[in-house]
């Protein structure tokens, strides 16, 4: 859970970043943008929270400020490469949001003077981010489903957790059970709810 | 293509244009610096670490590389040709007249798509583990097709559900109207149309299951590409960096190429004439899917 917040938190502001670049004016950033987004996608995420503990940790010693206790540079990790890896699918939602702003928008906002980061955060932005409620729940819906990736570092998530007692206790089927039922409690009503808020803030057109 | 949000750059923003990108490449030049800085400190950027790879040597590919290649793909092929006909079946299920038969499809669509794909595989690890006789040399790669085949199934019936609900109302109710039957109608009126329509969001739906293969690789003990690069770091001296970057190299030509092709095919379906112009495009998918983040799940849905 912990997991899921923080890299929510991370990806949202780094997949907006990354949507800026992807529209703004300066071609060098539009091609970053498109590059980390292509190639960020294709990668699995378990090659990259993977590469984050074992290539970044044991190879390289970055630890994110957390010294040595196991427990809490996996999890630091873990919260990075799920955010450097969700963040290309926000970044894709923003934009297919900002597909939908009717250009009459965009150009009335610039009729008025306004500069590219003004239109972009003042008048584009706003809209686009009411039509992206719906795209950017089912990032976060994957983004939990996604956490228990991090089993594979070590993290105490769900999944390792399940594992563990699948191996020790003899009821798979009431484990098994027992987590599918929790992740469907998470699931299902940030799905719910969250439609339901999309769309009582989309913008009537 | 986002041009309408700025105007046509005069003289001083043309300046200024240039003076962000010359920031930004200072930015990225002292990432990059930072980032072969550690790598040197630490003596990973020595050649003999990348040497099996880009010494044009073939020994790690054909002893390490090829054989996980072949695992991965061959999990997820399997996967893809029991999925494709199981989402096809539960998706038509979905849209069933008859409550008995459209409850059921719902409940199981529902369920394995609210479940991370690992938790489905670890699950059928032990199921196989413990009820059925399955050698432990083959049970990850069934443990790994079952996970993979009951999430995207039911990802995949989305898809279906979606493409044919697409369609105009009135290809349905003109097929009933010559007189067609319940399930002509389906299969000789709204799948052949909804298929060319679905095509495209069904093919990055496959690019989900090839990521989500390397959940195999590195919980259970799948020898598929990811396990391959554990394995060469171990044998090549812990050159866990270069192996890494291998395999991921190798994942994203895999996919980009795929997911060129998913684009191709949206663009040359959208021209096409045969089709009622509806294409279910890969933006949608990803929102059926909710995987397109995955990998696990993904989704992104990979999972």
């Amino acid at each position: 859970m912990q997991l899921t917040l923080l890299s929510a938190v991370g990806s949202l502001v780094w997949g907006t970043l990354l949507a800026g670049m992807r529209v703004g004016p300066v071609p060098l950033m539009r091609g970053f943008g498109t590059a980390y987004v292509n190639i960020v996608r294709n990668i699995p995420l378990t090659v990259i929270i993977l590469f984050a503990s074992l290539g970044l940790h044991d190879t390289l010693g970055i630890s994110l400020g957390a010294g040595d206790v196991v427990d809490s540079y996996s999890f630091r990790l873990a919260v990075l490469g799920l955010t450097a890896y969700t963040s290309a699918f926000v970044c894709e939602a923003i934009r297919a949001g900002i597909n939908t702003v009717p250009v009459g928008q965009a150009e009335a906002a610039r009729a008025i003077g306004l500069s590219f980061t003004q239109v972009l955060f003042l008048v584009v932005l706003p809209q686009a981010f009411r039509a992206a409620v719906l795209p950017l729940t089912n990032v976060l819906i994957a983004l939990t489903k996604n956490t228990t990736v991090a089993a594979a570092i070590g993290v105490a998530e769900a999944a390792a957790l399940m594992k563990d007692m699948v191996e020790n206790e003899a009821q798979l089927l009431l484990i098994s059970a027992l987590f599918a039922f929790g992740f469907c409690c998470l699931t299902l009503p940030t799905g719910l709810i969250l439609g339901w808020v999309s769309k009582k803030v989309a913008v009537k057109r | 293509m986002n041009s309408v949000l700025y105007d046509a750059q005069g003289p001083r923003a043309k300046r200024r244009n240039i003076l962000y990108t010359v920031l930004f490449i200072a930015a990225l030049a002292a990432l990059v610096w930072w980032v072969y800085a550690s790598l040197d400190e630490k003596n990973q950027l020595e050649w003999a670490l990348w040497k099996p790879y880009f010494g044009g040597d073939t020994e790690a590919y054909s002893a390490y590389i090829w054989p996980g290649l072949q695992n991965t793909l061959k999990a997820a092929a399997l996967a893809m040709i029991i999925a494709l006909p199981l989402g096809a079946v539960l998706g038509i299920a979905r849209l069933s007249d008859h409550v008995w038969v459209r409850g059921p499809a719902t409940v199981v669509v529902e369920f394995f798509r609210a479940i991370p794909v690992l938790v489905l595989m670890i699950f059928g690890n032990e199921l196989y583990s413990q009820y059925t006789d399955v050698s432990s040399d083959d049970r990850p790669l069934y443990a790994v097709v079952t996970g993979l085949v009951l999430y995207n199934a039911s990802v995949l019936a989305e898809i279906v559900r979606a493409g044919i609900l697409a369609l105009p109302k009135g290809q349905s109710e003109a097929a009933m109207a010559i007189g067609l039957r319940k399930n002509q109608v389906m299969r000789l009126i709204l799948l052949p149309q909804a298929v060319t329509a679905m095509l495209p969001a069904i093919v990055s739906q496959l690019v989900v299951i090839v990521k989500d293969t390397a959940l195999g690789g590195a919980v259970l003990t799948f020898p598929d590409l990811l396990a391959a690069a554990n394995t060469m770091s171990g044998y090549y001296g812990a050159n866990t960096i270069a192996s890494f970057t291998i395999v991921a190299l190798i994942f994203v030509i895999l996919n980009f190429s795929l997911t060129s092709f998913a684009s191709w095919l949206e663009g040359r379906l959208r021209r096409g004439k045969k089709s009622t112009g509806a294409v279910l495009g890969v933006q949608e998918a990803a929102e059926i899917g909710g995987t397109a983040a995955t990998g696990a799940g993904g989704t992104p849905g990979a999972l």
